[in-house]
């Protein structure tokens, strides 16, 4: 009879299952990895991702059902002339500001609206007047100069009800407004202001103003066409936006942030795969001589590949559906405990729902199967590939490594990484930087078993001799695919921790030189901690600068300017100081360019000379406040304190060419006690309650807390990682533990007592991971390079110099090396409780 | 080595059973005395306690009741470590499965004994030569056949000069031709380094390579006369 083509799936599920079975321990380290991969990563999607479409439903939700949004410092003799465009169907113009409150830290959105237009456009913004006397005059509450209505979540965040006033900070005035109603469409979790527009420019100070316009075309208009006719002439830095590239280009302000969490998030499913690839080289080992005896006895290659391929399925498929489920409770839990700010401060005061897209749930759960799967692949492929009689004999271990034993692929993986390094990023990714390091660490572990045997070679011939390290020594020569095992889950999770260490180190470093240099002065003053409402007056600046005490006083105004309509903003710090000293007072990357006579000089961060290609010595037009200031780049500086860049003019350039005569902070030299001079100034000022003071010491140490809590995530990523990685570890050494029982029984008859058998595998763990350890420092510090000058460059464009944590890499080496002895030495005892007679047998 | 006097091994009354669903007595009332240079067979048939005899008689299990004695120590007295000492140097072990190492050469299979008990290792490749395996001795286990496995065995046994060599199913794994050739050998080594010896084996040919030999039964050793 000919036998059967098609292969018997119901004998290979079996016998999956019974390989699953025979190890469940080993089953379930491989289920538990990736279980903790996919909930990472997905969680973290899911809480970045509820927070975007929370963050871009907001922002574009602000438009209504406006077909484009007229942005920028616009005066208010623009909008008539829109709305007599053919084309305009309605418009409705706005005022919109962050409102500083006393006493809180985070501001709050407050848009002034024309009702009666607003109708038409944005009718999501009209205020509901709470219940009041039935006489019809309730709608005129939306015209009250003192008339705001809150968002409900505003009005919770604030605990105010109608009737109840609300004071706004401007300057450093207050002005009082009553909580005439709310706004019930406004979206959950939505914090708004809503008050009518005149009442807005009369009481925050900015008559004349607007600062966006909603506009309706009539139906079959032409958008692209209104684009192109009004652009040209809108007040320099206004752009005209459709509301969904509104709410695409907030989701682009935190994306790099995003993306690099979202693959640090991922790096648990990497080490995790690794894991799944150390247990089951194990597992095939251990099972060699079985599944050469089912390929004797009829089994085809494919079929035992697709066993050992269904055994990952399996694996993979309870990981990843069980680790689905926990990401999404962690999401959850994260969203409603912390809100959905991971760090990056891009998310703060959002407290969005859960956003759940079936995609991403699909994709994850994808991404952890393939992870497994991926790591079985190489050893279902050697199962099926070696040759039955030969894995039938015993000993024949180590054949199953031959082909891992050449360099050429792990150096042509290394050689990869070293060509994709120069390559930019993609969309502004550092997509090539990521493939680079996932390049070289694979590269990396391809290599060790070939190194390691070179490396122990090398050794002089007198050290293999003794009967303990020598036979570990040798033990690890001979048999570098076993080490290449362990060591592969050292070099996987310690590099990455030193890269990560280094990186962060660097980061911490470079960041707390540059407080140094930023922060010169003896005490700082500012208005307020948030918002665009608070400002010090020429007058309150005079009284500061005669303060009795104040020696200097440096004054500064923060301004947002729009270089590129397709680009966030870019904060302009207009300062006392003058071109000479900008190279002593600006942390400057590179050498000052003087500027051409006449020529107003402005001092750019590396992200304005990265995003928009500038280099000193370039002009360009700087629109500020409407008006388009020629200006030429005199050099670059570094800025850790704004991700999408920033520009540093002189202050007297910035009101010779604005005219605004306001600052929002100070920087203050003293000449008397601090505590006396901040007495004295809060004296001298009406409202001088309200000033913010800070020492430099202060500043210096809250920016590192706010540094590292904006690292905390990624610490506790990385950790799990490490953990995942010495997992790994264990397994690895528990599965060597057991391939080796017989070897140990057999020393154990000739006379090796129970401690010269652990001395033995401390020496081989410990000589395994201090090798580990020596290859993942080098690896780890390069991956660090490549974070540090392409992958931190490209995606938050800022430099930072190199630095090494030495006490704390010592320290953990040490650390991970005694652990490395200690589990190698528990493994091996775990192993032989069955006794070394037991052991000796040949089949039990 | 003990005095010539003392024997090497000695059983007084030795009794061994196990617990499981039944106690399940496997040896009972065993007595033996083996003076330096003697080799004696063990047969008896599957099951009767030959291989738990052997762990016995290494100290890696011990008896419910009576004493074993090697060069006059009662391994009863000994703690763990001291009993593994004393294998160690007096020591040898052969198995049916032979139980080499795989990834040390020969050699430095032979060597291991010496190194343990902190001996020269100069003594390895004459062993070597006198198993017949001294052009392999840089080969690794796998390239060699199951006679010449078992030779690289005995030599490990033998290479540090043990009073006594417990050999378990030696041929068991061993075609009839390599099986003969692998007890003479056996024979004549141990007539050359003076160990005593103990052929465990429940094939009558093997065990008639010995001085004497011996039936386990389950009332005890009984001698088998030729």
């Amino acid at each position: 009879m000919k036998p059967a083509a098609t292969p018997p799936w119901r004998l290979l599920t079996h016998l999956a299952w019974l390989g699953l079975r025979a190890q469940p321990l080993r089953s379930l380290a491989c289920m538990l990895a990736i279980l903790i991969g996919v909930a990472l990563g997905y969680a973290i999607h899911l809480i970045n991702d509820s927070a975007v479409n929370e963050f871009s439903h907001a922002t574009s939700s602000l438009s209504g059902e406006a077909d484009l949004t007229i942005k920028g410092n616009l005066p208010d003799t623009l909008y008539p002339a829109i709305a007599r465009d053919p084309v305009v169907a309605a418009t409705s113009p706005a005022l919109e500001v962050q409102a500083h409150l006393p006493s809180r830290n985070e501001p709050l959105q407050l848009i002034g609206l024309d009702a009666l237009r607003a109708a038409k456009v944005v009718p999501r913004l009209l205020g509901q007047p709470a219940a009041g006397p039935a006489d019809g005059t309730q709608g005129l509450a939306l015209l009250e100069p003192d008339a705001i209505f809150l968002s409900p979540a505003a009005l919770s965040w604030l605990k105010l009800a109608p009737g109840q006033s609300l004071t706004v900070q401007v300057g450093l005035q207050d002005v009082r407004f009553t909580v005439a109603g709310s706004l019930p469409a406004a979206g959950a979790g939505q914090r708004l202001a809503v008050m009518d527009i005149a009442a807005a420019q009369w009481r925050l100070g900015r008559l004349g103003e607007l600062s966006r316009i909603d506009v309706k075309l009539k139906p079959g208009s032409n958008l692209a066409d209104f684009r192109q006719r009004w652009l040209p002439r809108l007040p320099a830095g206004s752009r005209i936006d459709t509301p969904a590239a509104t709410g695409e280009r907030s989701a682009n302000v935190s994306r790099a942030y995003r993306v690099n969490l979202a693959v640090l998030g991922l790096v648990a499913l990497f080490t995790g795969s690794f894991l799944v690839f150390s247990t089951q080289v194990l597992s095939l080992l251990r099972r060699r001589s079985q599944l050469a005896l089912l390929r004797v006895l009829g089994l085809r290659r494919r079929e035992l590949m697709a066993v050992m391929l269904l055994e990952a399925l399996a694996l993979g498929s309870a990981g990843s559906a069980l680790g689905i489920a926990a990401g999404l409770a962690i999401a959850d839990a994260a969203l409603k405990l912390l809100g959905a700010d991971l760090g990056g401060g891009f998310f703060n005061g959002v407290t969005p729902s859960l956003h759940v897209s079936p995609w991403a749930l699909v994709g994850f759960f994808l991404l952890g199967l393939g992870a497994t799967l991926t790591g079985s692949l190489l050893p279902a492929w050697e199962a099926a590939a070696a040759k039955p009689a030969r894995a039938l004999k015993s000993g024949d271990e180590e054949a199953a490594f031959a082909r891992a034993r050449s360099p050429w692929p792990g150096l042509a993986l290394i050689a990869l990484a070293g060509l994709l390094l120069p390559l930019g990023p993609v969309r502004e990714l550092p997509i090539p930087g990521y493939a680079a390091i996932a390049c070289l660490l694979v590269g990396a572990l391809w290599l060790m078993p070939w190194l390691t045997a070179r490396l122990l070679a090398a050794t002089p011939k007198r050290w293999r001799e003794g009967p303990i390290a020598g036979l570990a020594l040798t033990q690890l020569k001979e048999a570098p695919g076993y080490a290449g095992i362990g060591l592969a889950g050292i070099l996987a999770s310690f590099s990455l921790m030193v890269a990560m260490a280094i990186m962060v180190a660097s980061f911490r470093d470079s960041v707390t030189e540059w407080l140094g240099q930023v922060l010169p002065a003896d005490m700082y003053l500012r208005p307020a901690s948030s918002g665009d409402t608070v400002y010090l007056s020429p007058a309150e600046q005079a009284l500061i600068r005669s303060t009795p005490g104040v020696r200097q006083v440096v004054f500064q105004r923060l301004q947002g300017v729009i270089l590129d309509p397709a680009r966030p903003g870019v904060l302009l710090q207009a300062r006392e100081l003058s071109a000479a000293d900008a190279a002593e007072r600006l942390p400057l990357v590179g050498p000052a360019t003087a500027v051409a006579p006449g020529m107003t000089p402005i001092w750019i961060s590396e992200a304005v000379a990265d995003l928009y290609a500038v280099q000193p010595g370039n002009r360009l037009q700087l629109p500020v406040r409407g008006k388009s200031l020629a200006v030429q780049v005199a050099g670059i500086w570094r800025d850790y304190a704004t991700q999408h860049g920033s520009i540093v003019m002189t202050l007297d350039d910035y009101r010779r060419l604005t005219g605004d005569q306001q600052v929002n902070n100070a920087a203050l030299w003293l000449a008397g006690d601090a505590a006396g001079v901040q007495a004295a100034l809060r004296s001298r000022l009406s409202h001088g309650e309200r000033l913010e003071f800070a020492m430099p010491g202060d500043i210096r140490k809250m920016s590192l807390q706010i540094f590292d809590r904006s690292f905390a995530v990624t610490y506790l990523l990385e950790a799990v990682a490490v953990l995942v990685g010495l997992l790994g570890i264990g397994v690895s050494f528990g599965g060597q533990a057991l391939a080796r029982l017989r070897e140990f029984g057999m020393l154990r008859h000739i006379g090796y007592r129970q401690r010269d058998i652990d001395r033995l595998l401390a020496v081989e763990g410990a000589l395994l991971a201090g090798i580990g350890v020596l290859a993942g420092l080098a690896v780890g510090w390069l991956i660090s390079r490549i974070l540090i000058d392409v992958v931190n460059p490209q995606s938050f464009h800022w430099t930072m110099r190199h630095s090494l944590p030495l006490g704390m890499l010592l320290l953990v080496s040490l650390a991970l090396v005694g652990l490395a002895a200690l589990t190698a030495v528990l493994a091996g005892r775990r192993a032989l409780r069955v006794g070394a007679v037991r052991a000796v047998k040949e089949d039990w | 080595m003990p005095p010539a006097s003392e024997p090497v091994l000695s059983l007084q009354q030795v009794a061994k059973s196990y617990s499981g669903a039944q106690r399940q007595q496997v040896l009972r009332g065993l007595d033996l005395q083996l003076a330096p240079g003697e080799y004696v067979a063990v047969i008896g048939e599957s099951g009767v306690g030959k291989s738990t005899l052997l762990n016995l008689l290494a100290g890696l299990d011990q008896p419910d009741a009576g004493e074993v004695r090697i060069g006059g120590r009662l391994l009863a007295e000994l703690s763990d470590d001291e009993a593994t000492l004393l294998r160690r140097k007096e020591v040898g072990f052969v198995f049916q499965a032979f139980h080499v190492l795989p990834h040390l050469t020969v050699l430095q299979n032979v060597r291991l004994p010496l190194a343990l008990n902190g001996l020269p290792d100069t003594a390895a490749l004459p062993m070597l030569a006198a198993v017949g395996l001294a052009d392999k001795a840089d080969r690794k286990p796998r390239e060699l056949s199951g006679g010449e496995l078992q030779r690289v065995s005995i030599a490990r046994a033998l290479v540090h000069r043990p009073a006594l060599l417990l050999a378990d199913e030696p041929t068991g794994n061993l075609d009839p031709h390599t099986a003969a050739t692998i007890l003479e050998l056996l024979r004549s080594q141990l007539r050359a380094t003076g160990a005593a010896g103990i052929l465990v084996t429940h094939s009558m040919v093997a065990a008639s390579s010995a001085d004497r030999i011996l039936r386990l039964t389950a009332d005890g050793l009984m001698p088998v006369t030729p």
